[in-house]
């Protein structure tokens, strides 16, 4: 079966200019060589801290920046090289929602207006036709359909998110892009929006893939999870076997820091990495993570590990599984 | 002080260590006088800390906890702020009593605060060594020298690496993480009796707030400080804090241990809350049917215009004619558990 959406060997490099002609005095390697796919109504989860290009990546598999090196396929049909009036169809199917819904709404646009955008762009259907449409996703979202004429410094955050959310819905895309959707919100709003979420996916079958930093979040919404570090995806599995197996130090030491609310959680033992995320303007040699990792060997130094299967459906790219699956982790070599 | 003994050995639960409350805050009102009228930012709070614990302050945008941090430090902006009523305790002082020049020798010295964005609450100008140095100057009366000196200690204590070398950085040379460590080495330079840390992790990555949590512990144990930890993030509160305070709309709803509030959580919002994060090691094993999290419904009244009765009534699930009547008092349901709701004994029973 084709893939929704799949990418292969997809990279990023923002060119850094410098002086009073702007030459290129280097790279940022925010997107390094990253493989993925979504399946249809699945909901593929991509995790990472700040700045290892997590929000890059949605942004180039949409073609919003333009791939450095890669190609992108939809459908199966590979739409790296198209222009922008080629790519009109596919957007239709491909819509992002985006973190911070102060930013990404015109506050000159009535809410009406926002959520129609898209319709009166692709041309679909007539103006009373449009209305009706944007009533109902109103309505769908959870939004009062008189809220239409209202701008968008009248809503809440929360209310915010949902108008962003019936914008991404207009065209009944296949994929939505979700760009730290709930990371801005209070926790008790960041719930609606993610029952909502979920409700629209089950509704609508749709797929997503949901960027956030937030390992909880992601592990609730999300069918399978890649984790990525420094421009690369080093993890990639189902959630149940990234919680109970992580094969990737980074995913381990991740799972590990993320605080869990009950009352048993202060006895937990943890794995405290020593260190900064290192710049992706000068990304470490071998493995991106060997700086960091309690378990780095001589060879993590130069030598770059392959991303591959080491089980069944649960691919890493590490080096300690070369002598056959090792886990836990910490388990000395050869045990 | 007979008075104060009695209140503490009311609040602390049978077994655990009665610590001495160091700071005491009763009745707190701090209002803002805007045009869109008196936002009750904090409408009534009390509580206290004790030497050696972690109190964790819990609560949404707006519900409050920071206002109340900044209250104790006298640090409200007047106008539009003001603190209209109540004590804060410190030391056997009201601190409310005291004169501008009195409190500045409390601030960074005996109390002491850090922030959430070290980038904002750090001087750019200055290298973060003549930070940390100022209040040890100020303070502890040392030569510039020394304040140095014990400057770069303090970056080690926090573990910073190359201490000698980062005495004389700007702020924006250093990482996020690092920032926050030398936030931290400045906040306790003078070895504080109360660190109040506001959201100190929240612009963090985790495996930096990692970092910084456990160099929290580690200073305490050392230092035998008391922490006012404020967060929203009810894992770093399980994790960290040893009891709890849950603020909703300017008010306490409910103050218990760490283990009784996440064991059987006795106020609806409290309740809510947990119900509304996703959990890790549930949601891991979760399959193609995902529960749906417990939403709350609806959203924070505005400050400006709380609704009559219980705040959180037009909200709750339990709610009825009672709660928008009146305003529920806190009740000591079990040692040390306070809960402001007419229905805790109904929410208590279920929960067993």
């Amino acid at each position: 079966m084709t893939a929704l959406l799949e990418v292969r060997g997809l990279k990023k490099h923002f060119p850094i200019h410098k002086g009073v002609f702007s030459h290129v005095s280097g790279y940022v390697y925010a997107v390094d060589g990253v493989s993925l796919h979504i399946d249809r109504g699945e909901t593929l989860g991509l995790v990472g801290e700040s700045g290892c290009g997590k929000s890059t990546v949605g942004r180039t598999l949409l073609k919003l920046l333009e791939p450095t090196e890669g190609r992108i396929l939809a459908n199966g049909d590979d739409i790296t090289d198209l222009d922008a009036a080629q790519m009109l169809p596919y957007r239709r199917q491909m819509q992002m929602i985006y973190q911070d819904p102060y930013a990404s709404l015109n506050p000159r646009m009535s809410a009406g207006d926002i959520v129609g955008e898209p319709l009166t762009i692709h041309r679909v259907g007539a103006p009373r036709e449009r209305r009706e449409r944007v009533a109902h996703l109103f309505d769908r979202v959870g939004l009062r359909p008189e809220a239409m004429t209202a701008f968008p410094h009248e809503f809440s955050g929360g209310q915010r998110q949902r108008i962003g959310i019936a914008r991404a819905l207009a065209l009944n895309p296949e994929l939505i892009v979700g760009d730290e959707p709930v990371s801005a919100l209070d926790v008790s709003i960041q719930a609606q929006i993610i029952n909502l979420l979920m409700d629209l996916q089950d509704e609508f079958k749709l797929s997503y893939l949901f960027v956030a930093h937030d390992l909880a979040v992601v592990e609730h919404i999300s069918d399978r999870v890649a984790v990525m570090y420094l421009g690369r995806i080093v993890e990639t599995t189902d959630k149940t076997s990234l919680f109970e197996m992580p094969l990737h130090p980074y995913t381990e030491a991740l799972l590990s820091a993320v605080p869990i609310p009950k009352a048993s959680a202060k006895t937990r033992k943890r794995v405290i990495l020593t260190g900064d995320v290192p710049s992706p303007i000068n990304p470490p040699p071998g493995c991106h993570f060997h700086a960091r990792c309690p378990y780095a060997m001589a060879r993590c130094r130069h030598e770059v590990p392959l991303f591959r299967e080491v089980k069944p459906r649960h691919w890493a790219a590490c080096h300690l599984h070369d002598g056959g699956v090792k886990f836990p982790l910490a388990a000395p070599a050869g045990a | 002080m007979s008075q104060a003994t009695a209140v503490e050995q009311a609040r602390s639960a049978p077994g655990a260590e009665p610590g001495r409350a160091i700071l005491e805050i009763d009745n707190l009102q701090t209002h803002f006088f805007t045009s869109a009228g008196v936002v009750r930012a904090v409408d009534g709070v009390s509580y206290a800390v004790r030497s050696g614990e972690t109190l964790g302050v819990v609560g949404e945008s707006g519900c409050g906890k920071s206002v109340t941090a900044l209250s104790i430090l006298r640090l409200v902006a007047d106008p539009p702020g003001r603190i209209v009523g109540g004590t804060i305790r410190f030391a056997g002082n009201n601190l409310l009593d005291l004169s501008e020049s009195e409190m500045e020798g409390i601030r960074g010295n005996d109390i002491s605060m850090i922030f959430q964005e070290p980038m904002t609450s750090l001087n750019p100008l200055m290298t973060v060594g003549r930070q940390i140095s100022e209040a040890i100057a100020l303070h502890r009366g040392l030569s510039r020298r020394d304040a140095r000196d014990q400057a770069v200690e303090m970056l080690r204590r926090v573990h910073i690496p190359e201490p000698e070398r980062r005495v004389d950085a700007y702020p924006h040379q250093l990482s996020g993480g690092m920032r926050q460590r030398a936030m931290i080495a400045m906040a306790v330079s003078c070895d504080p009796k109360v660190l109040i840390a506001d959201e100190p992790t929240t612009a963090l990555d985790v495996t930096i707030q990692a970092q910084i949590l456990d160099l929290m512990r580690e200073l305490q144990d050392r230092l035998a400080t008391a922490i006012m930890l404020i967060t929203h993030d009810m894992g770093v509160v399980a994790e960290n804090a040893d009891r709890v305070v849950v603020m909703y709309a300017g008010r306490k709803v409910e103050e218990a241990s760490a283990e009784a509030l996440f064991e059987q959580p006795g106020h609806p919002y409290t309740k809510g809350l947990l119900g509304s994060i996703p959990n890790l090691e549930v949601a891991a094993h979760t399959g193609a049917r995902r529960p749906r999290l417990n939403e709350i419904k609806g959203m924070v009244p505005s400050l400006a215009d709380l609704p009559r009765g219980c705040t959180f009534a037009p909200r709750c699930a339990f709610a009825t004619a009672e709660c928008e009547a009146a305003s529920p008092p806190l009740f000591q349901h079990r040692a040390g558990h306070w809960i402001a709701c007419w229905h805790a004994d109904r929410l208590l029973d279920g929960a067993t």
